[in-house]
């Protein structure tokens, strides 16, 4: 069992990485630094990066150059990508998971094969492990789903069963790929809720990426603002003004405070239609008005 | 009247072969069934046991045992499917679609050749139907070693395989190797359902692969357990349906024996039909318990 990083130490730095896919970069010069025990949320318009920086951060995707360093080690880097050396630090929820309702896999096997699903053969009766995942369950609020199928249970219930698979290891950092997704707004604020008290309880580093910033901003430590492939990071109040996404975005962009949600939207003089292949701040909320 | 088990049931050596062999293969089939079911992989399942016909059909044409066409063109259409794209569902079935159209092809080609050009009778009702009467001893060796290859992979590649059929990102996260596991299982499918060919038939054998897998995931919820009561039921329905193969010889038209490939795949599919009136899904059961 690694020892939880003691609050505030780095378990993750991201360091220039750029990335190409298909002929396009896809991440340009993004760095950053994410702390035990906080909750960073990676905010971005829907094609900004933020699942291929995600995946970089697993070792999944190799950078054409930077380098990832989670915990003391090297995780991703220019030279190679090690998702195997990662796996252990970092737990990872990833996006749209859904679960066809046959399959014969319990809330309590999802967690245990968080445990020791990489290996091989089939699992001996451990009372250790069992006891683990039944506490790991019972952190998430789900004890009382340990025995029911997957593919049967709702949106948040699959989210919380998906986190206690990705943190019944005692990963340092935990990553979540737009969880919040197709939630609606009670088990949206109950899984936000989940995982500020699973930062402040174990110590573990949170790295959520989502479109909308609003249902993070009571819990967020500090935001790493994605768009175009660029990245700002810090402070909420240091990053979301008009003059950094702005920058980002290479455009002017308005940031509208309304009551305590924050809007942005494109500014006056609108996008250039190379910004817009890139992808328009996604308008939060419900209403789909592109501003103009 | 006569009883089913007649005296010379277990004395008969054809018989105890059949019943080794066939309780041998329905384990393999049960135990990488339910994997096929649970990774959506049933329409694989059924290319690769149809498959089987070229590679069985070609096998009677070089005068070698058919086992061996099964088994090399099983895996040369495992290899080619994963080759062609197994990476999404769409383009699965497509590749999928594709290289069984092309063995079939080769099916008709061969079937032909071996009616024309061999004295053999009979060769497409085995390849196609199955001979577990009839085969060789010398197989035999050689059929429990592919049985315990096949059966070794799923089990080594069990849990990396479960996760990857939950969601293949949430397995690569975990650093595993997900195109080399679903490559290994497919080879291992590729093995259990040549098996089957030699026993029940190229056509039936999907049968025997899907059929006790489906029962089972529908009387148990965990993985490891579906996987014993697959096998459980594969074997029940290969055993019984030896024994009323072997007991037909008195039915009518009598001295003329029903085939065991269709006592086989009747009782797989009654023992479908029983496993759907009592799912656990029944009462859309949530959390609860």
């Amino acid at each position: 069992m690694p020892p939880v990083p003691a609050r505030g130490a780095q378990v993750l730095s991201v360091e220039g990485v750029h990335v190409w896919l298909s002929g396009r970069e896809v991440l340009h010069d993004v760095g950053f630094e994410v702390r035990a025990g906080e909750f960073t949320g990676l905010i971005g318009p829907n094609g900004a990066g933020k699942t291929t920086l995600l995946r970089v951060i697993l070792g999944l995707e190799p950078p054409a150059q930077g380098r990832v360093i989670v915990g003391g080690g090297p995780g991703a880097t220019s030279e190679g990508a090690g998702p195997g050396r990662t796996a252990e630090r970092v737990g990872y929820v990833p996006q749209k998971v859904v679960v066809d309702p046959d399959l014969p896999l319990r809330a309590r096997d999802l967690v245990s094969l968080g445990l020791d699903g990489h290996r091989l053969g089939i699992p001996l009766r451990n009372r250790g492990r069992r006891q683990k995942v039944d506490a790991m369950l019972e952190a998430v609020d789900a004890g009382r789903l340990a025995d029911a199928r997957i593919g049967t249970l709702s949106g948040g219930e699959l989210q919380r069963v998906l986190i206690a698979h990705a943190l019944v290891s005692d990963p340092a950092l935990l990553l979540l790929d737009e969880p919040l997704a197709n939630l609606d707004l009670r088990s949206e604020h109950e899984v936000v809720a989940l995982l500020a008290r699973l930062t402040g309880e174990r110590g573990v580093a949170v790295l959520l990426s989502a479109h909308d910033m609003n249902p993070l901003l009571p819990v967020m430590d500090r935001i790493v603002y994605l768009a175009a492939g660029r990245a700002a990071s810090g402070g909420t109040d240091e990053v979301v003004r008009e003059e950094v996404l702005s920058e980002l975005y290479g455009h002017q962009v308005d940031v509208l405070h309304v009551r305590d949600r924050i809007l942005v939207v494109a500014g006056p003089h609108g996008p250039r239609e190379a910004d817009q292949a890139a992808g328009l701040p996604e308008p939060p909320g419900r209403t789909r008005s592109r501003g103009v | 009247m006569h009883v089913l088990f007649e005296p010379g049931f277990f004395t008969d050596g054809p018989v105890r072969l059949a019943l080794v062999l066939g309780g041998a293969v329905a384990v393999v089939s049960g135990l990488v069934g339910v994997l096929t079911v649970v990774r959506g992989q049933s329409f694989a399942g059924h290319a690769l046991a149809d498959i089987g016909a070229a590679g069985g059909s070609g096998a009677f044409l070089l005068g070698v045992n058919p086992l061996w066409g099964f088994v090399v063109l099983g895996l040369a259409a495992a290899g080619s499917m994963e080759l062609m794209g197994l990476q999404r569902a769409r383009s699965r079935d497509v590749a999928t679609g594709i290289v069984l159209g092309a063995a079939l092809g080769l099916a008709a080609l061969f079937l032909y050749l071996d009616a024309s050009y061999t004295s053999t009778t009979g060769v497409t009702t085995t390849v196609l139907f199955g001979s577990i009467f009839a085969v060789s001893g010398s197989i035999v060796p050689v059929a429990a070693a592919f049985a315990g290859v096949a059966a070794l992979a799923v089990v080594v590649l069990f849990r990396p395989l479960l996760l990857a059929s939950v969601n293949p990102e949430l397995a690569a996260a975990r650093g595993v190797g997900v195109r080399m596991v679903g490559l290994a299982y497919l080879l291992a499918m590729a093995v259990a359902v040549s098996l089957s060919c030699l026993t029940i038939g190229a056509i039936l054998s999907t049968a025997l692969l899907i059929g006790p897998a489906g029962a089972a995931l529908r009387l148990t919820r965990r993985p490891g357990r579906a996987m014993a009561v697959s096998a459980a039921l594969g074997v029940a329905a290969v055993w019984l349906g030896i024994l009323l193969s072997y007991d037909s010889y008195y039915w009518p038209p009598a001295g003329r024996g029903w085939p065991v490939s269709f006592f086989v795949v009747a009782l797989v599919f009654l023992f479908y039909l029983a496993s759907s009136l009592r799912s656990p899904r029944h009462g859309h059961r949530r959390g609860a318990r």
